[in-house]
């Protein structure tokens, strides 16, 4: 695996008045790798995630993402990833084909550039019936598969995927993580926020983040053996059992 | 520039798939000009008059005649007794009351003079105070008409008379729809534009999609340009539908200024009051609070435009407001071009005005727009 | 019952919680109680006028400084010329101009004649009207002056008197006017936009899955804005009794008691809107932009209806606002009872009934 970083943070931290909503967190996640950041809700995962994507300003520490600091260029750390979120990604008022047209445009990419790798990507999904179709009348898990491409159209560094396979049956996720693979092996380095923790076992390496502060981070295997769990299931438990903050 | 083209392209391909706002774009100011002008007259006319006649004699009959034949009243009852008449008027059925004592012909003839009394409904200020003024008018070309024929002329020297030559400029024919129409467009332009704008920013935040959009490298003039966009296409659209389609082809209105005029400060008033839907949205979380605030501003802006009441009426206080509203320069704009044919040097004092407010409200929004927290 | 109050309260949690929609919901009574009470009046005043003066002798000058004193108008004394004129209404910086001719004074000493022009911005003619009105007045009681005859007899003298709001203030009108307004729009926006809210979102299904009547669900989140505007009702009251001077002359208990049965007509509306639209930004486009004007007009406090055409005069029978305003003005102004607006009354009734019906029905059909 090549070691050049692509993320690296140092006591990275976020305050909303008096609570700490993240707490000094420092790690590096390495060009090409798909890294988990897993914590119970309420650990802080969304708002470490806001501010490494540009969308929240830190109250204090470092981070660099892409190279660019996130404090003097979000605009261009925006250049170089992409964000998908189970909230939201995609209008559900336009049809897949325009939504792809969208994000590619807002990218950059010339209009003879997105027409070839949508129809590519429209041939590789299986869709080809539904491109004229509005977003909104598509299955959730469709709807992920396709967000999840759009938000990697434009060869972003890094993607970055809030709790990606929400609400979606156990097919259409192990269908996911291919694209999350395939990613990967293009170079694209995947960010990943999960509760599933067999998911959580397909990351190269993971985070653990317990009351705003990263209790563990290594990979699945080595994590096992720390905490002799059998699985990660076990390891979770384990962890988060001393949380002081309630989920929400 | 090709950031800009394909949020607009997204933009519009949203609002056109959405047919009931299609619908209300075109439908609602088609069928509010129809009737609204029809509706918004003051010119009081059909004042509903109770009559309570206790002489019965030829004068009060020639009064009563006097009055019927002016065209302003129209007789609701004809009484002997004041309660039954006080009666009619308690329940709305009459607005104003005309006692004619009892020996009003005889008080008349022997030169004592008779009094009559006028009461009003005062509720509606307005309408009470012209009906007395009309009244009162009669009562006088009365008065001239038996000095003149019935009572002994004595010998006056000869009275010097003013003639008061009125004339009615730019509506010759005093007609008040004329002067409504332009005023309800605005209002529906304005509404319209600027309240979808708010509406559709905020839209975006309740659903999380602006989320998607801070995340990419889209700057944020790009993105309040393509909101700005198609609202102030919009407006342009339901202005010209408005002007040159229902006030031309229903009302026969014909706008004696340039287009070219009016469509300069249209355009740069539609930047204006697209600002102010901005900076509500900036303000707004979600839909029904920005809904909330927009209603309220909206209500100040129109009724403190001058479409209904003067501005010229107001109190001092109330003008200083009336001076920052952009409504109300526009209604005043509309109403200078179309129907007296000012020239753009002859507004250029509103435009200035208007085009500085278009600098403060979308600098104010964009200020005030952040894509990270 | 219980279900019921406890769906109730989480409609008073959802109103409660977003401060800024409370804050205008209080504001806007406010507001509007403050615009119309102070700030609007149909009363023409301080009206620029453009003194056109060929003749400035003592004639002239005399009427000029008489239409200055009144308070109405407003002289503006330069040397205006014909063109100067033209432009001044152009730009509408004046609303009128009195032309005086040359020799105005000598005309009328010797040749017991002279004219006067006034020309008037005819653009709004109410205003023209009416200004020419009062100068005409004005001059008429120079010339009254100028006689000194007073021995002409006037057989006919006039008592007028004016009746409910002997000053003529405007506010007189207005308050029952707003009240109508602003029950109305409040209550059928906030009912229409919250319950499309929770299809939007789609909470509503989670609700309609409960064990409760849906129909009720849908009152459930009525109830609190039936509140909150009981208690906006009780604001403009007090604010109409102590900054406007204007008393309750009826029973405040029949004013409150028939503005329930407005409220809820209003509440109907709005249920029976949300039932027919999909989005928040119809509803709202339809609830506001759909009824704010027609409500402003139609409820007859600022136009009167018995103006309108007779088509129109028919619609306005289908604006509730209407006839609540026909009823506050019988109770809070005339200080009649029920017996004067049983009427009325009951066609508010029979608006409520047939709005929630036809909610009913809808919504059945939505549900099948």
């Amino acid at each position: 695996m090549n070691r050049e970083i692509v993320i690296q943070t140092e006591r990275l931290s976020k305050h909303f008045g008096d609570f700490v909503a993240v707490n000094e967190i420092s790690f590096e996640v390495y060009a090409g790798e798909i890294f988990g950041f897993l914590g119970a809700n309420g650990a802080g995962k969304t708002t470490a995630m806001r501010m490494l994507c540009g969308l929240s300003i830190p109250t204090s520490g470092q981070a660099r993402i892409a190279g660019y600091d996130v404090y003097k260029n979000t605009e261009d750390i925006k250049k170089n990833i992409g964000y998908m979120s189970q909230k939201f990604s995609l209008y559900e008022d336009l049809t897949l084909e325009e939504n792809i047209r969208f994000f590619g445009g807002i990218y950059g990419m010339s209009s003879r550039q997105i027409k070839a790798k949508s129809d590519a990507l429209v041939e590789k999904l299986g869709m080809e019936n539904e491109t004229k179709k509005l977003v909104g009348a598509l299955p959730l898990g469709w709807k992920q598969k396709i967000a999840f491409s759009s938000a990697i159209f434009h060869d972003p560094k890094i993607v970055f995927l809030d709790e990606p396979t929400g609400g979606v049956d156990p097919i259409t996720r192990r269908q996911f993580w291919d694209l999350i693979y395939e990613a990967a092996d293009r170079g694209i380095t995947v960010f990943v926020t999960t509760h599933y923790m067999d998911e959580a076992e397909y990351c190269n390496r993971l985070s653990m983040m317990v009351d705003g502060a990263i209790k563990a981070l290594d990979s699945p295997a080595n994590l096992k053996e720390q905490y002799r769990a059998a699985s990660m299931d076990e390891v979770f438990y384990e962890m988060a059992r001393g949380a002081q903050r309630k989920a929400d | 520039m090709r950031t800009l083209r394909f949020l607009l392209q997204k933009e519009f391909l949203q609002i056109f798939r959405n047919k009931i706002i299609l619908r209300i774009i075109v439908v609602l100011p088609v069928m509010q000009l129809l009737i609204l002008p029809l509706a918004a007259d003051y010119e009081i006319k059909n004042i509903r008059i109770s009559i309570v006649d206790h002489d019965r004699s030829a004068y009060s009959r020639q009064l009563i005649n006097n009055i019927v034949a002016s065209g302003y009243f129209s007789i609701n009852d004809y009484s002997a007794a004041f309660e039954q008449s006080f009666e009619e008027f308690q329940k709305d059925h009459s607005d104003l009351i005309l006692e004619i004592p009892a020996r009003f012909e005889a008080d008349i003839a022997n030169q004592k003079g008779s009094e009559v009394l006028i009461a009003l409904n005062a509720i509606n200020g307005v309408k009470a105070s012209v009906g007395s003024t009309y009244l009162s008018r009669i009562i006088g070309a009365f008065n001239a008409d038996i000095r003149f024929r019935d009572l002994p002329q004595p010998r006056y020297p000869a009275v010097a008379a003013i003639e008061v030559v009125p004339q009615f400029w730019y509506n010759p024919l005093m007609k008040y729809r004329v002067f409504m129409v332009p005023g309800i467009l605005v209002m529906l332009v304005t509404a319209m534009a600027s309240f979808m704008c708010a509406l559709n920013i905020v839209k975006e935040k309740e659903g999380g999609t602006i989320e998607q959009i801070n995340v990419t490298p889209i700057r944020k003039y790009h993105f309040i340009l393509a909101k700005l966009i198609p609202f102030w296409v919009i407006g342009m659209f339901v202005f010209t539908l408005g002007l040159l389609g229902v006030a031309r082809l229903v009302y026969g209105i014909v706008p004696v200024g340039s287009l070219l005029t009016l469509y300069a400060f249209l355009a740069v008033y539609l930047v204006a009051m697209l600002g102010v839907g901005l900076i509500i949205s900036t303000y707004s979380a979600t839909q029904q609070q920005s809904m909330s605030l927009a209603f309220f501003f909206m209500m100040i802006f129109i009724l403190m435009g001058g479409l209904f009441t003067p501005v010229d009426s107001m109190p001092e206080w109330a003008q200083w407001i009336a001076r920052a509203n952009p409504v109300a320069y526009f209604i005043e704009v509309v109403r200078l071009v179309v129907l007296k044919g000012s020239s753009f040097y002859d507004i250029r004092g509103h435009f200035l005005v208007i085009t500085g407010m278009a600098l403060f409200f979308n600098v104010w929004a964009v200020w005030n727009y952040r894509k990270t927290s | 019952m219980k279900q019921f109050l406890t769906f109730v309260r989480k409609e008073f949690y959802h109103v409660f919680r977003d401060r800024k929609t409370l804050l205008l919901l209080f504001g806007m009574p406010v507001m509007q109680i403050v615009l119309f009470g102070f700030a609007l009046s149909n009363e023409i005043k301080n009206a620029r006028v453009a003194v056109y003066d060929l003749a400035n002798d003592a004639a002239s000058r005399r009427i000029i400084e008489k239409m200055e004193g009144g308070g109405k108008f407003e002289m503006e004394r330069k040397a205006w010329n014909r063109e100067g004129v033209e432009q001044a209404f152009r730009e509408g910086k004046v609303k009128m101009a009195v032309v005086f001719p040359a020799g105005f004074d000598d005309d009328l000493s010797h040749l017991n004649h002279a004219q006067v022009q006034l020309i008037a911005d005819a653009s709004d003619p109410n205003t023209a009207n009416t200004l020419v009105n009062y100068a005409s007045a004005i001059i008429m009681d120079y010339q009254r002056e100028r006689m000194q005859a007073a021995a002409i007899p006037v057989p006919v003298s006039t008592e007028v008197r004016m009746i409910y709001n002997p000053e003529l203030k405007s506010v007189t009108n207005f308050v029952p006017g707003v009240m109508a307004l602003i029950l109305l729009l409040i209550c059928v926006l906030m009912t229409s936009v919250s319950i499309v809210k929770e299809k939007e979102l789609g909470t509503m299904e989670v609700l309609l899955v409960s064990p409760f009547h849906p129909l009720l669900v849908i009152i459930s989140k009525a109830v609190p804005y039936f509140f909150l505007s009981l208690i906006n009702l009780t604001v403009i009251l007090i604010l109409s009794v102590t900054l406007m001077g204007m008393p309750i002359a009826g029973s405040l208990w029949l004013l409150y008691g028939v503005s329930s049965i407005f409220i809820m007509a209003a509440l109907s509306l709005g249920l029976f809107i949300s039932n027919v639209t999909h989005s928040q930004e119809a509803a709202m486009l339809i609830s506001l932009l759909g009824m704010l004007i027609p409500t402003l007009l139609f409820t007859g406090f600022m136009f009167p209806i018995e103006n309108m055409p007779l088509p129109l005069q028919v619609i306005s029978n289908i604006v509730i606002s209407k006839w609540y305003y026909i009823i506050v003005k019988s109770v809070m102004i005339k200080g009649l009872g029920l017996a004067a607006v049983w009427k009325e009354t009951l066609i508010l009734v029979f608006i409520t009934v047939l709005l929630l019906t036809m909610s009913a029905r809808t919504f059945k059909n939505r549900l099948a």
